[in-house]
């Protein structure tokens, strides 16, 4: 099967680009979505606020979803759903799998969205055993909002990044009554009033407290906190452990392809046109990196599906290959595009900066040429930090970018 | 009249069994299989919901050649024959085998010392391929492998293979050659008469058989003391955590890399796994429960730091899943069999850390013993092996077959249609856990955070392991 854009994801960014392409007259958009139907994320955050971007309103996620996916179907673009990618190959050839067999999908370009997903327990190292009842923010929405099944009903939320907030949203909807979240530090990661949520839904929110240990053998029947300031250690009863947020960019594919990843965000490497180390892939939406909304991703897969609609009509085939590295140092986390083209205007307008912790400075990005870009500023992590491309002025002999804080 | 005589009574001859195996390890699976193979009317008694329920449930996979096994030992005969076993029927079961050989990676100039002994025992074990490698050539077959590395031995003949896959293949043989399996059978109680033994559990009928086996794992002895009145062992729990990472991380190791053993364990390896995952583990830590197998903090990111060293490059790759298993160690190094002819019963006790290798090897042996006390058995004149599901990455899986239905487990690419064979195979997945270990669903790199909702549905509500 020969196609024009092949897109990896039927999310909103991915979605989102395809819409864009079909505007721009590229003929053959096939969206390759491996869940049984389109829309991402949002399809299972039974929730508002979505939309206000895109659509000037409030939207619940499903709705916010069936939305997107219906502009994309009516703009032309193929959505295969069931079906899975399996392989990156060098040039544009996907390895596909999917009911009626395996498949060979071969693209002029490819556009890999494929999003971000929570770090399970795991991965943390927490302490216990196996009970039934530890779950993610988004494995207990598709049970409550696509299901309508509820595993427990006293859990513990476990974070406080803005899903955590959705996760007790989340939770009373499924009947259930948190028994607290717990955020090992000072404040909560999500913007004010987040905590607001919290409290007027009546859930004690816990700083200053670190997840210890997960007690009982076959179900969930507590966990041990320790006070983070004391060091004091006690038992919470509770019959869930919802662990939230630490979201990491869904790069399996690429992991075992011949792309190169960013081992700061944990998603592709890519350059401020969305383009990947083999120029005929590009990425966009939060596979880029840990986290940004469904309306921040959306409008990202508008600008990257331009940039391919550019690419595919021949405005980008004069780019050199000579290019600018921006590296990070602690505590910048991470630096999205991480390769900027000199001289070109078009694509992403920004730098998109994260820190790995609370910090008041300066933020410094300095080149090769001793040249440095300043800017005081005190910023918590997982806020969004964007540094506009134009203002840095970049030269063909910029060499690297140093990206990183005075304190 | 005693109730215990009444209930005798109400006994038909025809539903005594030969034999009955109590639990349901790789053990028992092969014990089960032997004896339905060699014509016994079998029944296996499992506690728990599904087979794999003890120690069985989480090890490292690796089939072992036994050439550091202490020489002489029963575990050395039982390790060399099931090795020999399994070479010899895996085809036949549709079952896989990684050839990766392993190699025995010295860190310093003691542990150099020590190579010229263990090659020695080797050879002595019959075990003749095992030969020492210097450090080029180490490097060189691991270009991954830590520049500290000082040298090493190889053992071509170390393979991994699916750790769940064989003892399901084991009992499903047996069944489908006429044994029985009794799900939620916890034996808890027994008479001998002197020809046969009464079998009882709280919440069961009781069972009635000419002979026990007893593969009960880490309770082999609180069973030997409950129904025998006495165990010539203790269990003495021993548990080992295990680092799984992504499947990006199995390049890194082409071959088992093991460190120079010590007097308690075979220590940390780094292995492949048949699902195509990387493995560090385990440790060996003592304890007093035999039904706890959890993950500390502290075991783990010691794990990491020790896999850290030996492949410096699994720095930067993501882990995958922890779990922890624990072994059913005693006083002794060897397995503890005993045949208690006047009792028509045999232990299986303390099969300790290289069970699912020894497991076929441990079934003749047992056998052996058990046919030279009884009358000879007629074998059945065809014999049933049944084709496992293939589960191994490097073999081809179902979802390359169209007709799916549709991808449950995107991580681990499992397909609805490989689920519901699951759910109704011999020995039916009755429950998640059952369903991972047939399945490989939700042992992913997401750990369910993409399939839980639908595997739940599938199960009809019951997702949450
Ligand atoms: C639990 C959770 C809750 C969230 N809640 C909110 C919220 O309340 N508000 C908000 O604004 N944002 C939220 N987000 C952020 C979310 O990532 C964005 O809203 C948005 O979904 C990102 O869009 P995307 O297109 O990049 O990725 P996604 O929406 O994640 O879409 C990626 C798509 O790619 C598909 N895919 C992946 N791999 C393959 C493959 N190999 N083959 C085929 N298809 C593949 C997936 O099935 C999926 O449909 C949440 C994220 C998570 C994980
Ligand atoms: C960390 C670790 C790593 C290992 N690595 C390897 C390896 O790489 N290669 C290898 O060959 N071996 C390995 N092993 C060893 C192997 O796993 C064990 O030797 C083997 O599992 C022992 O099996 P078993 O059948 O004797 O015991 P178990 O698996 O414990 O089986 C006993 C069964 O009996 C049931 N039961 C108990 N009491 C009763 C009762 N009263 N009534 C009914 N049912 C009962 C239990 O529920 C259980 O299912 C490892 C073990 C561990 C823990």
């Amino acid at each position: 099967m020969h196609v024009d854009v092949a897109i990896i994801g039927g999310g909103p960014a991915g979605l989102a680009a395809a819409i864009t392409l079909r505007k721009r007259g590229i003929k053959k958009v096939t969206i390759l979505e491996r869940e049984c139907n389109a829309g991402g994320i949002p399809r299972h955050c039974g929730h508002p606020p979505f939309g206000m971007r895109e659509f000037h309103r409030i939207l619940r996620g499903p709705k916010y979803a069936a939305r997107v996916v219906e502009q994309a179907k009516s703009a032309g673009a193929q959505i295969l759903t069931r079906h899975s990618v399996t392989e990156l190959l060098p040039g544009g050839e996907l390895k596909v799998a999917s009911p009626q067999g395996l498949l060979t999908i071969s693209a002029k370009r490819v556009l890999i969205a494929t999003g971000v997903r929570e770090t399970p327990r795991a991965a943390r190292f927490v302490t216990g055993g196996r009970p039934k009842g530890i779950t993610t923010t988004g494995a207990l929405q598709s049970m409550i909002y696509l299901k309508g099944l509820s595993p427990f009903k006293r859990p513990v939320i476990v974070g406080s990044e803005l899903v955590s907030f959705s996760a007790i949203l989340t939770a009373i909807k499924g009947g259930m009554d948190p028994v607290a979240m717990i955020e090992p530090g000072q404040r909560i990661t999500a913007r004010h009033p987040c905590e607001l949520i919290a409290h007027f839904k009546g859930v004690p929110l816990l700083l200053n407290t670190e997840l210890k240990e997960i007690l009982g053998t076959s179900k969930v029947e507590g966990i041990t906190v320790n006070d983070t300031k004391t060091g004091e250690s006690r038992d919470i009863d509770c019959d869930g452990v919802i662990f939230t947020g630490k979201f990491i960019p869904e790069a399996a594919l690429a992991k075992l392809s011949h792309l190169q990843l960013d081992a700061a965000s944990g998603g592709l490497e890519i350059d401020q046109f969305g383009r990947c180390s083999d120029a005929n892939y590009y990425a966009t939406g939060n596979i880029l990196r840990p986290v940004e909304t469904a309306g921040w991703s959306y409008r990202e897969g508008h600008v990257v599906g331009a940039m391919i609609a550019d690419d595919l009509e021949g405005k980008l085939s004069d780019i050199k290959d000579a290019s600018v590295l921006c590296r990070c140092e602690d505590p910048v986390k991470l630096v999205v595009p991480q390769r900027i083209i000199p001289g070109r205007t078009g694509g992403f307008k920004h730098l998109q900066l994260r820190v790995s912790r609370a910090v008041k400075g300066e933020l410094i990005i300095a080149d090769n040429l001793g040249r440095e870009w300043k800017k005081k500023m005190s910023v918590l992590p997982e806020r969004r930090i964007l540094v506009a491309l134009s203002e840095l002025g970049i030269l063909e002999n910029t060499g690297t970018l140093r990206v990183y804080f005075k304190e | 009249m005693s109730a215990e005589t009444g209930r005798f009574s109400r006994l038909e001859k025809h539903n005594i069994f030969d034999v009955a195996i109590v639990g349901g390890g790789v053990v028992g699976c092969a014990v089960a299989r032997k004896f339905a193979l060699e014509g016994a009317k079998v029944v296996l008694l499992e506690k728990g919901r599904d087979i794999l329920n003890g120690a069985s449930k989480a090890n490292s996979a690796i089939l072992h050649t036994g050439f550091d096994a202490p020489p002489g030992s029963l575990e050395l005969h039982c390790v060399q024959q099931g090795y020999k076993e399994y070479l010899d029927i895996f085809k036949d079961f549709n079952l896989p085998i990684l050839k990766t050989s392993a190699f025995v990676v010295a860190w310093n100039e003691e542990q150099i010392i020590r190579l010229d002994k263990i090659i020695k025992q080797a050879h002595q074990n019959n075990v003749s391929d095992v030969h020492g490698i210097d450090r080029d050539c180490l490097l060189a077959s691991e270009p991954h492998l830590s520049t500290h590395a000082l040298g090493g031995i190889s053992v071509p003949g170390e393979y991994v293979i699916d750790p769940w896959s064989s003892p399901l293949a084991y009992i499903t043989q047996a069944v489908l050659n006429g044994a029985e399996v009794r799900f939620g059978y916890e034996v808890c109680g027994g008479q001998f008469d002197g020809e046969n033994w009464l079998l009882n559990s709280e919440t069961n009928e009781d069972i009635s058989a000419r002979f026990v086996v007893n593969c009960a794992g880490l309770y082999g002895d609180y069973l030997d003391q409950f129904l025998l009145g006495k165990s010539e062992f203790s269990i003495k729990p021993r548990k080992g955590q295990f680092l799984v990472y992504d499947k990006a991380a199995t390049a890194l190791i082409n071959s088992i890399i093991l460190p120079v053993p010590d007097e308690r364990t075979k220590g940390v390896v780094l292995t492949q796994t048949i699902f195509g995952n990387l493995l560090v583990g385990p440790t060996a830590e003592e304890q007093d429960e035999r039904n706890i197998a959890g993950v500390t903090a502290d075991g783990l990111e010691n794990l990491k730091s020790q896999g850290e060293a030996i492949v410096p490059a699994l720095r930067e790759m993501p882990i995958t899943a922890t779990y922890a298993g624990i072994r059913p160690a005693t006083e002794s190094k060897d397995y503890r069999i005993f045949n208690y002819q006047d009792k028509n019963w045999i232990t299986a006790g303390g099969i300790r850390s290289t069970g699912l290798t020894s497991s076929l090897g441990l079934a003749s042996y047992i056998f052996k013993q058990y046919s030279e006390t009884t009358e000879p058995l007629v074998p059945p004149t065809e014999i049933k092996t049944p084709k496992m599901p293939n589960l191994a990455e490097h073999e081809p899986r179902d979802w390359m077959k169209p007709d799916y239905g549709e991808i449950v487990c995107h991580c681990e690419m499992v397909t609805r249609r490989e689920i519901e064979n699951a759910m109704s195979s011999t020995i039916p997945a009755r429950d998640l856990s059952a369903l991972k270990r047939r399945t490989r669903a939700t042992m992913g790199r997401c750990q369910s955070f993409y399939c839980t909702a639908r595997l739940a549905e599938l199960m009809g509500g019951d997702a949450d392991e």
